[in-house]
């Protein structure tokens, strides 16, 4: 735990991007500002909004994995005393998804069903017991067809197709780029290596089961309270499925318990909500049990990945080629992104002058994969970093002095034209080896116990929105009452993260008041300012920089109406401590509500916006949009194992994990991020997993769905590196999702380092442990993993000229002034 | 079926006719109004549910009402005394134990009964009595970190609380060492 600079009243930044050196609100470990309401019971989640004659629909799920669906009789249901609509596939025939090329999705299946538990008919009925009887009574006649239910079957079978778009058969999508000669950069190689992968997918499992509550006024308006992460992209799904005007549709996120991406599609039950509010005039709440989550996932992809990497015996990578298939599930949610963040962000980390990556995702009868923390990066981080620490055993390098050495320049591009701006990836390094003992352990504890090291990066931000547009991404309104209080208005959406703390702080420090005295107003469609949603690791350095632009913007009025008062002009003011007042003599000043009321008397009500466009991307390249961001945060992890050999059980005591933040606005809130993301990584690495049998979920419960407890769960320790980075709100970076990525590699690592096998397929039971020590019993390569990856017939690849990868001082933006 | 059944909750006599098979966790949110108790699997798995009878954590979604009749029913609603927040609530709040904050009134429920029955817990007790509650947020870190820091603190007054809260929210908190 660190405990330094908590005692600090001051924290000092070192660079002076935005406003001032000295902050008092920024970098303290405040409590959230909305924590009290949620240990209290009072925080509202969608489930917990109860409206006068509010009516409860239930949705009847597919049986088949695959079928056309040839008759729907729902005039049983419909007779059923208590029910109040029925509606089908045939009431919402509008497609829509999230992803303006991936619009595959209707709310209720039309014509065909294309997993075991899409939603076919909805029942609208005075209560949940009714509900669920007429559903029994909902009569569908299925005309079975073949189902595809992995990657493998997806590839040979072009007959049987389960979408009628995409590349082809049921590929998706196919990708392929290509940035410099890689062949050339393996014939120069000293050592050259192969190697394969198996990520399993799984969900996101957050605790609260999605729910929503819609109400159809007489006056032709629609309010949606929904557990979304992304109000903004529902909203819009709602007015192309209903045929209403946005104007005349309000979404508003409730609390999310729990979203982890899985909140971040328009989904089923919502827009089946509205229209049975729309029906029955009477609002109408849907919410899923655990199982139906198991059906509307979106959860992370399996992905099968190829990896070839050249080295020089000093150490360079000379090229590197990588390869992923994508288990897409029936739909395409995000999953275009997705495959091509399997192949973005390798180059991120370590200098790598030439690159190729192809990928594709292919459609199979499962429920849609979408993002899930990392979102596409997991996968190819856990097979890069083992296959490096495997190239670095065969070539006798130190893995974590290896890492230092190739690490990527600051203010620097990458092979596919990614711009990095501050890495703290070498500090992150050295502070998880010193706090871990890595040079103490690695190679040199008892048979059974292991270290193991792994780094990543991560987006703070995707530079591109998901639907075209020049607008800006994020929005931020602030007005100041009379009275001294003020008010920030955004879009975001606070899915524990403390993002709703995170603009108080940013406006509190502008405006020299205490973030108690700041209310949040936020996901709201009618009231806030368009945030594009809480995903991609945006929300902190979109809303940030757009919260700091208003506060700025009504602080140079409130400086204005000051400085005639105190004798000076605005540019030689500053605010703090609750007051107004000369930087050249302090003591001269006033409180802030009194220049609040000399303000509005002067300009009238007091408010401004300000919003956030990310930097423009240098890549020009089809495929270039994925990957960009206004900075990327670094993690280095060390993970110690304790495997036991007789029964393949894995135990985890520590694990340590350094982040690059940028800067903590909230040191504790950062923990929290880094903690919860580690404990998120050791589940998807040991146990976590969605997988079927017989073309139905194995395990769609609670109990079968292995998640780590209290007791599995190790202690972890965060150490936060601050690097200051200029695109951020005071110096700050990603923190959600980061922290993830580099947990899974390095618990194979460590593994590796206890018993000497190589588990090259997630997540790792003990079955797999025993199975490879048996090899190894055997005189059989030790390792469990795939073995071959399916054939097929890549596209010719996109050419794109590697840039230098050099520190480049243009890159560097212009200091703002304070 | 419905049966007329007589539940003290938080120390309130509520009279509810109900349908013999509606779990107390339905009762409590859709009957008596009292969200704060959650659910997560609604099959006895997650402990998101989880309520005090007689001091004792249980599962309210697996729970008939009927069964806990003339029973003192503790929930999130009922931790603070007069206005005046228990400590796990303000430790929890301080620490960052609640995130999402979904799992956090069973959580706060089951770590009640852990406190009740020993005052002052090592690391490990806590992790063992709070096994059955998931959280998908936290790592559970900051969750062991809040029950022990709540544990060496005494119930303050109202005054004393408010004060505590407020220099959490605005100046930040200070950690004690081992915490």
């Amino acid at each position: 735990m660190p405990t330094n600079g908590y005692d600090d009243r001051k924290n000092r930044s070192n660079l002076g991007s935005h406003l001032k050196q000295e902050t008092s609100v920024v970098g303290r470990p405040l409590m959230k500002v909305d924590a009290m309401s949620k240990v209290t019971g009072q925080a509202i989640y969608a489930d917990d909004i109860h409206l006068p004659r509010m009516a409860y629909a239930r949705l009847l799920p597919s049986t088949q994995p695959h079928a056309r669906i040839v008759r729907v009789e729902t005039s049983k249901a419909e007779a059923l005393p208590g029910v109040l609509a029925v509606i089908t596939g045939r009431d919402l025939p509008i497609k829509y998804g999230i992803l303006p090329v991936s619009q595959d999705e209707t709310a209720l299946a039309v014509d065909k069903v294309r997993f075991v538990g899409e939603p076919v008919a909805a029942v609208a009925a005075v209560d949940e017991e009714t509900a669920e009887r007429a559903l029994e009574l909902i009569e569908v006649e299925y005309d079975p067809l073949k189902p595809i239910m992995s990657i493998e079957e997806a590839l040979e079978d072009t007959e049987v197709r389960i979408q009628e778009y995409g590349h082809g058969g049921n590929i998706h999508k196919m990708v392929s780029l290509q940035f410099g000669d890689v062949e050339a950069g393996f014939a120069e190689a000293d050592y050259v290596r192969e190697d394969l992968f198996f990520y399993q997918g799984n969900n996101h499992l957050a605790m609260e089961e999605h729910s929503a509550v819609a109400h159809y006024s007489p006056d032709g308006k629609l309010t949606l309270w929904s557990a979304t992460q992304t109000p903004h992209y529902v909203h819009r799904a709602l007015a192309k499925v209903l045929e209403l005007p946005p104007s005349r549709i309000r979404v508003i996120a409730c609390h999310p318990g729990g979203g982890f991406g899985g909140k971040s599609d328009p989904f089923h039950h919502e827009i089946c909500a509205a229209k049975l509010a729309m029906l029955t005039g009477r609002p109408v709440k849907i919410t899923l049990t655990r199982e139906e989550v198991f059906y509307a996932h979106r959860g992370r992809h399996p992905v099968l990945m190829w990896v070839k990497t050249g080295v020089k015996k000093t150490g360079e990578i000379t090229a590197m080629h990588f390869r992923s298939m994508l288990d897409g599930g029936a739909y395409g949610s995000y999953g275009v992104a997705t495959t091509y963040y399997t192949g973005a962000l390798q180059t991120v980390t370590y200098k790598i002058p030439r690159y190729k990556f192809e990928g594709l995702r292919v459609f199979t009868n499962k429920p849609p994969c979408g993002p899930k923390r990392g979102h596409g990066t997991p996968q190819p981080r856990f097979a890069l970093e083992v296959h490096l620490d495997k190239i670095c055993e065969e070539m006798g390098w130190d893995p974590a002095e290896w890492r230092q050495q190739q690490a990527c320049e600051p203010f620097s591009l990458t092979a596919n034209h990614l711009r990095i701006t501050t890495i703290g990836l070498k500090e992150c390094i050295e502070k998880v080896v010193a706090a871990s003992g890595f040079r103490e352990k690695f190679r040199k504890l008892p048979y059974g116990r292991g270290v193991g090291l792994a780094c990543s990066a991560y987006l703070s931000g995707a530079n591109l929105p998901i639907y075209w547009n020049d607008m800006p991404h994020s929005g931020a309104m602030v007005k100041v009452d009379r009275g001294g209080g003020v008010t920030v208005y955004c879009g975001s959406t606070d899915i524990g993260q403390g993002s709703n703390s995170v603009l108080a702080y940013v406006v509190a420090e502008v405006l020299g008041v205490r973030p108690q005295d700041v209310a949040v107003v936020t996901a709201d469609t009618d009231l806030t300012p368009v945030d594009l949603g809480s995903y991609s690791s945006r929300v902190t350095v979109m809303t940030g920089n757009a919260a700091i632009e208003a506060a700025q913007n009504v602080r140079e009025l409130l400086f204005q109406a000051a400085a005639d008062e105190l004798g000076t002009t605005s540019d030689q003011l500053d605010a703090a401590g609750g007051r107004i007042f000369r930087r050249d003599d302090p003591g001269v000043g006033l409180p802030f509500a009194k220049v609040a009321q000399l303000a509005e008397a002067r300009f009238g009500t007091l408010a401004a916006v300000g919003s956030f466009t990310p930097p423009k991307t240098p890549g020009r390249y089809k495929g270039a949009g994925v990957g960009p961001s206004p900075s990327y945060s670094y993690t280095a992890c060390v993970v110690e194992v304790d495997v036991d050999p007789e029964t393949g059980w894995v135990r985890v005591p520590t694990v340590w994990i350094a982040h690059d933040i940028g800067r903590a606005l909230n040191p504790i809130l950062v923990e929290g991020q880094a903690e919860g993301s580690v404990y998120m990584g050791l589940g998807e690495a040991l146990m976590e997993e969605q997988v079927f049998r017989r073309n139905l979920h194995k395990i769609p419960s609670m109990l079968d769905y292995k998640s780590p407890t209290f007791l599995e769960t190790p202690d972890i320790e965060t150490i936060l590196v601050e690097t200051n980075d200029p695109h951020g709100p005071f110096g700050a970076k990603e923190a959600g999702q980061g922290p993830l990525l580099p947990v899974p590699p390095a618990l194979c690592n460590a593994i590796y380092d206890a018993v000497g096998v190589r588990i090259d397929e997630l997540p790792v039971t003990p079955d797999k442990i025993l199975k490879a020590l048996e090899r190894k019993a055997k005189g059989q390569d030790p390792r469990v993993g795939p073995t071959r990856m399916p054939h097929v017939e890549w596209v010719e690849p996109i050419y794109v000229e590697p840039p230098d990868l050099r520190h480049d001082p243009s890159l560097m933006p212009a200091t703002k002034p304070t | 079926m419905k049966q007329l059944v007589a539940l003290r909750v938080n120390g309130e006599l509520h009279e509810v006719y109900v349908p013999v098979h509606k779990t107390l966790l339905e009762v409590l949110r859709e009957d008596l109004g009292l969200t704060g108790t959650k659910h997560g699997c609604e099959l006895g798995e997650c402990g998101t549910c989880t309520v005090l009878v007689d001091g004792e954590p249980i599962l309210s979604c697996l729970t008939l009402p009927v069964e806990v009749q003339g029973r003192d029913i503790i929930t999130v609603e009922g931790l603070a005394t007069q206005g005046v927040p228990h400590p796990l609530q303000v430790a929890f709040a301080e620490l960052n134990a609640a995130q999402c904050g979904y799992c956090t009134p069973g959580m706060l429920m089951s770590a009640k009964a852990l406190l009740d029955r020993n005052p002052d817990p090592a690391p490990d007790e806590v992790r063992e009595a709070l096994a059955g509650n998931l959280c998908r947020c936290t790592g559970y870190v900051k969750i062991v970190d809040a029950v022990r820091l709540a544990a060496r603190r005494q119930q303050g007054d109202l005054g004393a609380v408010v004060e505590e809260i407020e220099r959490a929210l605005n100046e930040g908190v200070v950690r004690e060492p081992g915490s």
